[in-house]
């Protein structure tokens, strides 16, 4: 399919669903694609990521990491790494203040002892010292020169072994939360439920009842540009730090917490982030790199290897989960019981949460129970990944909704629409929708040209459906005029995807003028007000409410100078394609060069800031259909066909928007087909390359078609969702689906590799 | 430590260097040369994003030793564009949204390049292949498929060849 | 770590000889990757690809010559090289991306003696030698006799490839390798097979069947070519192809893959392998036959 062809289909599916998307066209600049404002410094080489920040007499840092899955530290000596050439300071966990009785929080603490560990290691990887030195050699091996007596203790590598009976306990003074003492099981943080109605009522009403269980493994973010941190404090015990984050804020609040430092002390400039997908909302680097910089007096850099990011940066949850379905022979869903666990890593925290919370919400069941399970064990802290927590539940309830499907010999998207939450349903996790657009993305698939077309030997369909939440939150937008007129956009929101043309778009549609004079850019934490993290798709809805409530001030405030210079009422004033105007038309127009021109006189300077809390995030929902070939004698399995459709209430720059719904779509094939990590038995990763953690490459890959659903959001002005990532959640049910559909079995287990494939082929063939 | 003294060409300029044998030829462009265009997002050779036109075929500047780029002739992505002019891959890539976070831009312009040397009129599939020592992880590869061929076809179109 | 490029084979020998703690590399795509992961350094690293014997595919009499630290790139782009061996080019034409193709050698793959080095197997199929330099003067090895064991080769300290031969193919003679990885590209072989194969009309008169990845070294399955031999490539000699390559397999578990699952699939691929490396003989006798 061409590019064009891709706009036809947009708007196919646009005409589609209903009149409320007309209200895209009505835009001048909204749903246009310009060029990008931080485009040309990508595509020359200019653009200045985490590790490309280079300072005047800057040292390099690195870190030392435990060899053990679960030790106790018996002693540090880095008397002899201190004394090698080079080498310019060393820290320890001696070097950190302990929170622990400092009334910070429980996410603090295991953050503090997640970034260098104290008593205790608690996975291969887990920070125990690191090095400043002039150069990277020098400082590795300094850094291998450090002395770490360990205590080994036995370790639990996988959900089985660390709930066991009599499992060690990597955190022995942990009360576990949701959970009676006597129901107590080993390195269990907290229990999470949703219920509703009555589950046996509810399976008595049942024709059908299918139940299920499943695994998948945890998967790593894998963004291509790895952690990096450079820091410079100076002898006033200010700090500067550049770093690629989704969320300078957050990192500056982090790292003070974890040091102890004054909060508003350091200043965190964003650097370019070369892909962070939920994995750089947190801290590793940062407050080492802080440390060893005010040790040494001396600028210091630190960037990961690659096999650190694998070892040591958080992935996201590998989950055992049982999904128990009923439905009437009509196919109305009756009752669900869904049971999760879910991987932590070394401290509480996975997103089981979130899993419970958005299991079944795409779905109006009656009654249902969603109990989810935190589970601590010897692997590196988990991090937010794409829709944190969503995609393994939506696999397994969408694995078991398809056999529903087979079972009763309904569609499988006529299936999902008789059950579909709409406008009015109580969602399953409390709150009653507003308009979403989960049906029209189903029909979009039903309708495309790729669900009516035939399949080919060895090939096979499925569906896949998905829900986020989408988030809000709190961000800060100022408006500049210059002195000739144009404009500069600044916000506190790190940029990974392209929201910087999505900010110039909006300044562009409320003050009308060209997008391609705006200046779109990201502010430090000394610059611009409070943001929070690029997270939960949140930027383009809620740092663009807050663009456009500092364009409709400064509307308002240009309409007012204008009445100035004109001398008349402010009422007969008004702002018509980027110029003010006299409404009975007895004056030459403004332009806004006019009015920046004379704005000494008309109260100086122009330039709002807005900043705001924004609730209100549209629920985003997507609809997938996949057609794989599976070699029979292999197991191989080929991606041939793919088509997403996603409601993103409206497309600001469309192309982001497919952009955003193709990654998802990808990353979700990853997980589904090859990615895993694989450990040894002493709890070191074995996979720790790209060679071996397996993302898709473009020859795995067809095109990945994208139908954009337009429903607007009715909370937000321009009506937008939030696209970042729901596109991800329907991916590994879908796949699974389809290869069903293709070998006549159901494969449970991620990933679906073509070992797994040829198993379950064997095992059918008797 | 014994430094090497190494004499090259890079984006046309003869430049000369010292380094320490083990060094790699990217650290070498980074951290000798300023070239921080060329991204490292794995040092094994895995990810591409290091690639730079060694002697004119496309490689991973991660993989190799500083010293022996002594007499060779060194593209980046800092020497693709002309003074005033992008270069057209560098063009379909911005008005095709074939980048979002932009870190494995500089290396799949260059292994594209690479292919657009050798084959002027290649398919999809050709391109996928071509490019399959270079990851991305935030488009999906679509946007950037598309924009290689949209590039293919406007160099043909600029040098005149007709199909 | 120092580092020299001689320019002759000669100097080379002498570099090795003056340091014992060398490393001979030429695209240095294994050796780089084993460094950084912490694999001690050695004193000194010798390029061997300033040497221009070690460089070129040249076609002499029936002979073909590459030099062992070619880029496996000029190898698979070269038409007259490919059109004879098309399975030996496909096996070159899978190691690693472009960007790697421009520097890994076959002197490289087979001398890091990984099980899984893809171009190995269709060396051995396809009879190739390799030049060896040493001190004591140079000599002339069949392939088969170079890896002993992952990460061993028969090479004396000192020694290295300086070039591979291989005659031309008989009439009706071709050869194929395919390999299995979970991915399309950028995998180490899971499984790979590799087969040559003669034809008299219908029937199979040579054949020559490798298996990668399923042993600790490259392994010839002598009873897939006894089946095949004499054959008219019926079901059930295919059949016993098969069960015959599983049958050979001495596979471990690794995180690349099973030991059942190595063991199936080699029966596959070697099915397969032999099934293309038939067809394309038999086009090469038609092509004969034609002028
Ligand atoms: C991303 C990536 C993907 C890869 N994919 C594959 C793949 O699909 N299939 C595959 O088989 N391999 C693969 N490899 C491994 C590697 O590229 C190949 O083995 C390649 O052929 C090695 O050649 P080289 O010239 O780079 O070897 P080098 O690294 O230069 O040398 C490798 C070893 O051989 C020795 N050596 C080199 N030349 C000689 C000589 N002339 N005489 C004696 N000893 C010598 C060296 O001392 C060293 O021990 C991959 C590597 C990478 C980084
Ligand atoms: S950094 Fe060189 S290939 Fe990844
Ligand atoms: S655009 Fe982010 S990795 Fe390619």
């Amino acid at each position: 399919m061409t590019a064009t062809d891709q706009t036809a289909t947009k708007q196919t599916a646009t005409e589609q669903t209903t009149t409320e998307q007309t209200a895209a066209a009505a835009y001048k600049w909204v749903g246009t694609r310009p060029v990008r404002p931080d485009g040309v410094d990508k595509v020359t080489g200019k653009a200045q990521f985490g590790a490309d920040r280079v300072l005047p007499g800057m040292l390099e840092g690195v870190v030392a990491r435990s060899p053990h899955a679960h030790a106790r530290i018996v002693s540090i000596d880095t008397t002899a790494a201190a004394a090698m050439p080079g080498v310019h300071a060393v820290i320890t966990g001696a070097d950190f203040p302990d929170l622990s009785d400092s009334g910070a929080s429980a996410d603090d603490v295991s953050r503090s002892r997640n970034v260098m560990a104290r008593d205790k290691v608690l996975y291969v990887g887990h920070v125990v010292a690191a090095v400043a030195a002039q150069t990277r050699r020098q400082a590795r091996a300094a850094a291998d020169a450090i002395v770490v007596e360990y205590d080994v203790l036995d370790h639990v590598l996988t959900l089985d072994q660390a709930t066991a009976d009599g499992a060690p306990l990597l955190h022995p003074e942990m009360v576990a939360r949701g959970i009676d003492p006597e129901d107590a099981r080993p390195n269990t943080a907290s229990r999470v439920a949703h219920e509703r109605g009555d589950l046996d009522v509810g399976f008595a009403n049942a024709d059908v009842i299918i139940e299920r269980s499943f695994t998948t493994q945890a998967v790593h973010q894998g963004y291509i540009e790895p952690h990096a941190a450079v820091a410079d404090v100076t002898r006033d015990g200010r700090a500067e730090l550049w770093c690629s984050s989704q969320g300078h804020f957050a990192i500056r609040s982090m790292s003070t917490t974890v040091l102890g430092w004054e909060l508003s002390d350091v200043k965190v400039t964003p650097a370019e982030i070369g892909g962070g997908f939920g994995g750089k909302t947190t801290i590793y680097l940062e407050p080492l790199s802080l440390l060893l910089s005010q040790r040494s007096g001396r600028p210091v850099r630190m960037v990961m290897d690659r096999n650190e990011v694998f070892t040591a940066s958080g992935p996201t949850s590998g989950s055992n989960i049982r999904v128990k379905l009923g439905a009437t022979a009509a196919g109305a869903l009756t009752a669900a019981d869904i049971m999760l666990e879910y991987e932590a890593g070394a401290f509480p925290g996975s997103p089981v949460g979130a899993a419970a919370m958005t299991a079944i919400a795409c779905y109006d069941v009656p009654n249902f129970s969603v109990v989810g399970f935190d589970v601590v064990l010897n692997r590196p802290k988990t991090a937010a990944y794409r829709a944190p927590g969503a995609p393994a539940a939506a696999f397994a309830v969408e694995s078991v909704l398809d056999e529903v499907a087979r079972e009763l010999s309904i569609d499988p998207i006529d299936l999902r629409l008789m059950n579909a939450a709409v406008e009015g349903t109580q969602a399953s996790y409390g709150p009653t929708f507003p308009r979403i657009g989960f049906v029209e993305t189903l029909e979009a698939i039903r309708h495309c040209d790729h669900y009516q077309s035939p399949l080919g030997p060895n090939q096979g369909r499925g569906i896949g459906c998905g829900f986020w939440f989408n988030v809000g939150g709190n961000s800060t937008a100022t408006v500049n005029v210059h002195e000739d007129g144009r404009l500069t956009v600044m916000t506190g929101s790190p940029d990974i995807g392209g929201s910087r043309s999505s900010m110039a778009l909006f300044a562009a549609e409320e003050l009308g003028i060209d997008v391609n004079t705006i200046q779109s850019i990201i502010g430090d934490t000394d610059t611009i007000g409070f943001a929070d993290v690029t997270g939960g798709s949140r930027v383009t809805l809620s740092t663009g409410a807050a663009v456009i409530e500092a364009c409709r001030e400064m509307r308002e405030d240009l309409c007012r100078r204008a009445a100035l210079m004109w001398d008349v009422d402010r009422d007969l004033v008004e702002w018509v394609d980027g110029r003010a105007q006299h409404v009975d038309r007895t004056e030459t127009p403004l332009s806004l060069a006019d009015v920046a021109a004379k704005a000494g006189r008309t109260g100086g300077p122009i330039s709002v800031t807005a900043a705001m809390n924004m609730r209100g995030a549209g629920a985003g929902f997507s609809t997938q259909v996949v057609d794989v070939e599976i070699d029979p004698e292999t197991g191989q399995t080929s991606v041939v066909r793919f088509t997403t459709a996603q409601d993103a209430g409206t497309a600001i720059h469309p192309s982001y928007v497919e952009g955003q719904m193709q990654g998802g779509v990808v990353q979700g094939i990853g997980w589904a087909l090859n990615e895993t990590y694989t450990y040894r038995e002493d709890g070191s990763l074995d996979n720790d390359s790209f060679l071996d953690y397996r993302v898709p490459v473009a020859s795995d890959l067809p095109m990945i078609d994208t139908i954009i659903v337009e429903v607007p959001n009715p909370a937000h002005p321009y009506g937008v969702r939030g696209v970042g990532e729901v596109g991800i959640v329907p991916t590994m049910g879908a796949v699974a689906n389809a290869i069903h559909d293709a070998i006549g079995h159901r494969l449970c287990d991620l990933p679906m590799s073509p070992m797994r494939i040829l198993d379950a082929i064997n095992q059918g063939n008797g | 430590m014994t430094r090497t003294h190494v004499q090259c060409n890079v984006n046309g300029d003869e430049v000369d260097f010292l380094t320490d044998p083990a060094e790699s030829l990217l650290n070498a462009l980074r951290d000798q040369l300023g070239l921080l265009g060329v991204k490292e997002g794995c040092g094994t050779g895995d990810c591409g994003a290091c690639s730079i036109m060694l002697d004119d075929a496309v490689t991973c500047a991660c993989l190799v030793f500083a010293a022996e780029a002594e007499r060779s002739t060194i593209v980046t992505i800092e020497g693709l564009a002309d003074a005033d002019k992008l270069h057209p891959l560098q063009q379909c890539f911005l008005e095709g949204a074939a980048l979002q976070c932009g870190v494995c831009t500089p290396g799949f312009l260059i292994a594209a390049k690479a292919l657009l040397d050798r084959n002027p009129d290649p398919t999809e599939t050709e391109v996928r292949y071509a490019l399959a020592g270079n990851l991305c992880r935030c488009t999906g590869y679509d946007k950037i498929i598309r924009s290689v061929l949209a590039a293919a076809e406007e160099m043909r179109n600029d040098h005149g060849v007709s199909l | 770590m120092r580092y020299s490029a001689p320019t002759t084979v000669d100097e080379a020998l002498a570099t090795l000889t003056a340091e014992p703690n060398a490393r001979v590399f030429a695209g240095a795509t294994d050796l780089i990757p084993q460094l950084r992961s912490g694999r001690p350094e050695p004193a000194l690293i010798v390029d061997l690809k300033r040497i221009d014997r070690l460089r070129g595919v040249t076609l002499t009499d029936a002979t073909w010559t590459i030099g062992a630290a070619t880029p496996t790139s000029h190898l698979t782009r070269n038409a007259g090289f490919a059109a004879d061996f098309p399975g030996l080019t496909e096996a070159a034409g899978l190691i690693g991306s472009d960007q790697i193709q421009n520097r890994s050698s076959l002197g490289g793959n087979l001398c890091n003696a990984s099980p899984a080095a893809d171009s190995v197997p269709a060396l051995i199929a396809n009879d190739a030698r390799v030049v060896v330099a040493s001190a004591s003067g140079e000599r002339v090895v069949r392939v088969d006799g170079i890896t002993i064991g992952p990460g061993a080769t028969s090479l004396a300290p000192g020694e290295f490839i300086i070039e591979f031969q291989l005659d031309r193919p008989a009439a009706s003679t071709s050869d194929a390798y395919l390999r299995m990885i979970p991915r399309t590209e950028m995998d180490i072989a899971v499984v790979g097979a590799a087969a040559r194969i003669t034809t008299d009309g219908g029937l199979c008169t040579g054949a020559t069947i490798v298996l990668g990845a399923v042993a600790p070294i490259a392994t010839r399955v002598n009873d897939a070519e006894t089946a095949l031999v004499g054959s008219t490539f019926t079901d059930d000699a295919l059949a016993a192809v098969a069960a015959a390559a599983s049958a050979a397999c001495d596979p471990i578990d690794d995180k690349r893959g099973t030991i059942a699952y190595r063991r199936q699939v080699a029966g596959v691929l070697a099915r397969r392998a032999v099934a293309l490396a038939r067809m394309r003989s038999t086009a090469s006798s038609n092509e004969s036959s034609q002028t």
